[in-house]
């Protein structure tokens, strides 16, 4: 059994989520990059060009890349042979407060949803749990901004609307997104399970690499297509039309009840933040 | 960035913001103050209460934003735009008392277009998630009203070449349904 010292932990995660508001993973650039060798309309191109000048000042200057610097969401992986003799979820907590008020970070959580009162220091952090074996722990953090993460959509569709039925619910919620959304975007999506689960499959989908490929072929033949398809709705970047509306789609599925099709839609927007670390 | 680019300054004369037309990519130089939804709120209700604003409306511009914390030594955080959709409900009484120019991101609803045009105002849409680059074409931040709302207090921003695109014009034409 081993542990990780508290105090190791939340100056590693700080660390982490004060970098993440300010560097834009590389493979994101390249996509942006990419997307703007397609365009061809003048405005399409001219916002593609502020993204990635964008990303260059916050990289250089230390200047978060957007405003919202949003909710901290965190999958954490606990190996077996890990113990704490203290509160993880406080520690995250205490991470997340220290980090967003060090590193001159928006808050933006409020402490109920109708009363609307801000925490001042963006906790609590939303995080998942999940057990593996090994004594490694695995923290994957991304700040969420909240215009993509409104724009995101669940439905309950039947067995009989099957792949169709996702293709189409997957557009709907794009063209519906539109320029809110800040496209270029990134689509997570969650197929099967049940209610909740789908959710959180379509929300894990978005911590995978873009470079990645879904393992089952099914979702991988989903992820191809419904990247194609997205890209040829001419929502384009911000919502002004073009070629570039998604970068990547990623697919993630579960087994699910004989009744059952649920699928959700989770958006990110161009502004992909992300960063782990492992204890 | 293209020669085609329209220099505009702020507060806007009628002549200026009457010849904008959507399409056109703009470079504000001048005033320009922030509000976002809790500041919204509360501008409307000191309307409706007969009360006095925290700043003089009449040709002004409004930018829906809540910046990051300035860091010491800089003027402003990252600042780009939020979503505009949810400040419709609003906008109409601030345009009813001179407001001309509007400034966030994305589509807003019928309802305040058809105000928009009524009162011979513009909206101008600036690209999401490019607040670092924002932030270095602002010379100038004060906080001038609500300082209890932090982030989302109204400031007021003195701006040079500012990036937006005019969204919907004078004439009722929407760059999002084209």
């Amino acid at each position: 059994m081993r542990t990780i010292p508290k105090e190791k932990l939340i100056s590693e995660l700080e660390r982490i989520i004060i970098e993440a508001a300010t560097v834009l993973d590389d493979e994101v650039v390249s996509c942006l990059r990419f997307g703007r060798e397609q365009e061809t309309s003048k405005l399409a191109i001219h916002i593609l060009d502020e993204i990635i000048d964008n990303q260059q000042i916050a990289r250089t200057e230390n200047i978060p890349l957007c405003q919202d610097t949003g909710v901290a969401v965190f999958f954490v992986e606990i190996g077996n042979n890990l113990y704490f003799d203290y509160d993880l979820t406080e520690a995250i907590n205490q991470a997340v407060r220290n980090g967003y008020i060090k590193g001159y970070l928006r808050k933006s959580v409020v402490q109920h949803p109708l009363d609307r009162k801000n925490t001042l220091d963006n906790t609590p952090a939303i995080i998942h749990y999940l057990p593996v074996i090994g004594d490694q722990l695995r923290i994957r953090f991304a700040p969420k901004g909240g215009g993509s993460e409104n724009m995101s959509k669940l439905t309950m569709l039947t067995p009989a609307d099957g792949r169709q039925g996702i293709i189409d619910f997957v557009v709907e919620t794009v063209r519906n997104a539109g320029g809110k959304a800040c496209p270029p975007i990134i689509l997570g999506v969650g197929i099967g399970g049940n209610f909740e689960k789908s959710a959180l499959l379509a929300k894990a989908a978005l911590f995978r690499k873009l470079s990645d490929e879904a393992t089952n072929p099914i979702d991988r033949e989903l992820e191809k297509e419904l990247y194609k398809v997205i890209n040829e709705t001419n929502v384009g970047p911000m919502g002004l039309t073009g070629k570039t509306t998604c970068l990547a789609v990623k697919v993630n599925s579960y087994p699910c009840h004989i009744a059952s099709l649920p699928v959700a839609v989770n958006i990110q927007c161009h502004a992909a933040r992300h960063k782990e670390v492992i204890l | 960035m293209s020669q085609e680019v329209i220099r505009i300054s702020t507060p806007i004369s009628d002549q200026e913001r009457m010849s904008l037309r959507v399409g056109d990519i703009v470079l504000i130089s001048g005033i320009i103050y922030t509000g976002r939804d809790a500041a919204h709120k509360l501008m409307v209700q000191a309307l409706n209460n007969g009360e006095k604003l925290p700043f003089e409306l009449n040709h002004q511009a409004i930018y829906y934003v809540g910046p990051t914390p300035a860091k010491p030594g800089q003027i402003i955080g990252s600042c780009g735009p939020t979503s505009s959709y949810r400040m419709d409900p609003y906008s109409p009484l601030l345009m009813a008392n001179g407001l001309k120019v509007m400034i966030g991101k994305g589509p807003r609803s019928k309802a305040f277009q058809a105000q928009l045009v009524k009162n011979q105002a513009v909206y101008l849409d600036v690209t999401g998630g490019i607040g670092a680059l924002l932030s270095k074409r602002v010379l100038k931040m004060e906080v001038i009203a609500y300082p209890w709302l932090e982030s989302e207090a109204v400031h007021k921003l003195q701006v040079v070449d500012f990036p937006a695109i005019v969204a919907y014009d004078t004439c009722g034409n929407d760059i999002f349904n084209q």
